[in-house]
């Protein structure tokens, strides 16, 4: 078997006012300068978002920061029952159960924290909830903020949403 | 008024005009670099900094830049030489400065009967003296390298003095062919002499009668400010800062004003030699007097806010072309750098100043 020889498209050989970059250099200060004009003209072409003030459309599925429902009555639809927090493969979430007051519910939870700096969005707290009592539809990732204490969002937070 | 004085008076304002005004477009251009890079590759620039809710499109970020630099840790490597690591930046930015002194900014005036030649120090040796000035600020960007104690600045440190010496000698050549032309090499009468008609038609600018000279001198004044596309000393993406690597604080704001000044002194020397510097075309004295025949007359104060605005608008316009073409070409490698220093730039200023030589020797001029 012989070896095939192949051909390869090479790029073709520079002209000789090419190679003196002068008139391509010209050419190409006329694409920066007719990219700057129509910035400058046209705001709105910029892609850039000015993020403060303008945020961004999640796609309906998006999973952002976690919020607790609540049941009509307004008490929290969680039942402490540790499937989110089992589910959980960064251990990021910490349930205190209670006995509640409602004779129709077992439990209710006295502290349900999410560590949201160990929190990497899986939604697998979501799936694991039996209740439908935590869902990630807030459409937004966790604020930052400058200490670490005020990111562990405790129920207070959580049922805010 | 006594008339010692008086020549001290001049002296201090001529120095105040000149100084206000350069470091007016160095802050100025420190934001233009940065906003006109963000619209040239589509994106906002700087727009947060905001004085009373007033934004001004980010028009005080070079004032907010400076007061953070103030207020940052001056510190010094462990392994830097004390002394050395410390000037370095103040002779980067010294020569600099320094070179000012003999750009004439605006024609002769007459105040209280004498005769003011609007330039710092109007030396005979002129251009010699920008030379021998500028020469010296590879010292500052050596010295930060070396003393830095660090690779990547000794690296850009390096990189810098051999690419500096090797444009040094094309841009001296590329400007022998103006001193053949205005027989001076002094910057008065160098501007002065761009007052008159090329052909009757075009004005007798550097750039009409020495096009090559012209092109040969940009490029290598890109060189020697270390602009891209000859950046190498501080290649960011191989040297991570190159020669200012390991600097903070307000020396690196030095360096940063070093390399704006650099900008606005090359767009200067590059208007006053080329350019006509403060001449505006077909303006004399008196008016307009066009090619044809035709023209006006417009009274003295406005020919000389003219000429002024001519200059003003000559070196905004060069320094503002150091930033578009930074937007626009990307980095040499550092061998073509050196190719296109030693075996494009030489011979060719060469040949123009062997050509520029013939020409005016020819018999009948």
């Amino acid at each position: 078997m012989t070896i095939g020889i192949r051909k390869v498209a090479r790029p073709r050989e520079m002209t000789f006012p090419e190679s003196l970059y002068l008139v391509e250099i010209v050419k190409g200060l006329g694409v920066t300068m007719g990219h700057m004009l129509r910035n400058i003209v046209r705001q709105e072409g910029i892609m850039t978002m000015e993020y403060p003030e303008v945020r961004r459309r999640m796609p309906p599925r998006f999973r952002g920061r976690h919020r607790l429902m609540r049941r009509p009555d307004g008490s929290p639809r969680c039942v402490a029952c540790y499937c989110c927090a089992t589910a959980c493969p960064a251990k990021c979430i910490t349930i205190v159960a209670g006995e509640s007051p409602d004779p129709a519910v077992e439990k209710y939870p006295v502290r349900f924290d999410i560590d949201m700096l160990r929190c990497v969005f899986c939604g697998l707290c979501v799936e694991a909830c039996p209740c439908d009592a935590i869902r990630m539809d807030t459409g937004w990732f966790t604020p930052p903020d400058d200490s670490r204490e005020k990111l562990i969002f405790t129920i207070d937070v959580l049922l805010e949403k | 008024m006594n008339p010692a004085l008086f020549d001290l008076v001049v002296a201090v304002a001529r120095i105040a005009v000149m100084l206000a005004f350069c470091l007016t477009l160095v802050v100025v251009f420190t934001w233009v670099e940065r906003k006109g890079a963000a619209y040239i590759q589509d994106r906002r620039g700087p727009n947060r900094a905001a004085i009373f809710g007033i934004r001004a499109w980010g028009l005080f970020h070079p004032m907010a830049d400076a007061l953070k630099f103030l207020f940052k840790e001056d510190f010094i490597p462990d392994r830097a030489h004390r002394l050395f690591y410390q000037i370095a930046p103040m002779f980067a930015l010294a020569p600099v400065i320094m070179t000012i002194a003999v750009i004439p900014f605006g024609p002769d005036v007459t105040l209280f009967g004498r005769r003011i030649a609007l330039q710092i120090a109007d030396l005979n040796v002129g251009i010699l003296y920008i030379f021998a000035v500028s020469g010296m600020t590879v010292y500052g960007v050596v010295l930060a390298g070396w003393s830095s104690g660090s690779k990547y600045p000794l690296l850009g440190g390096l990189r810098s003095s051999a690419q500096m010496l090797s444009y040094e000698v094309s841009m001296g050549l590329s400007l022998m062919g103006i001193f053949m032309v205005f027989q001076s090499v002094r910057l008065s009468q160098i501007v002065a002499a761009q007052g008159g008609l090329l052909f009757g038609v075009l004005p007798k600018w550097g750039v009409f009668v020495q096009p090559l000279g012209f092109v040969l001198f940009l490029v290598a004044q890109y060189a020697e400010a270390n602009r891209t596309p000859f950046d190498l000393p501080e290649g960011e993406s191989e040297l991570v800062a190159g020669y200012h690597t390991e600097y903070g604080s307000f020396k690196f704001s030095m360096f940063m004003m070093a390399e704006y000044f650099h900008m606005v002194v090359g767009a200067a020397i590059l208007s006053t030699l080329f350019f006509g510097g403060w001449q505006f075309p077909y303006l004399g004295d008196t008016g307009f007097l066009f090619p044809g025949g035709a023209g006006f007359a417009l009274p003295p104060a406005l020919v000389f806010l003219l000429r002024i605005g001519s200059f003003v608008g000559k070196v905004v316009f060069f320094a503002w072309l150091y930033v578009w073409v930074r937007w626009t070409i990307p980095r040499f490698r550092y061998d073509q750098v050196m190719r296109l220093g030693w075996k494009m730039m030489l011979p060719l200023s060469l040949a123009n100043l062997f050509a520029t030589g013939l020409i005016l020797l020819l018999p009948g001029r």
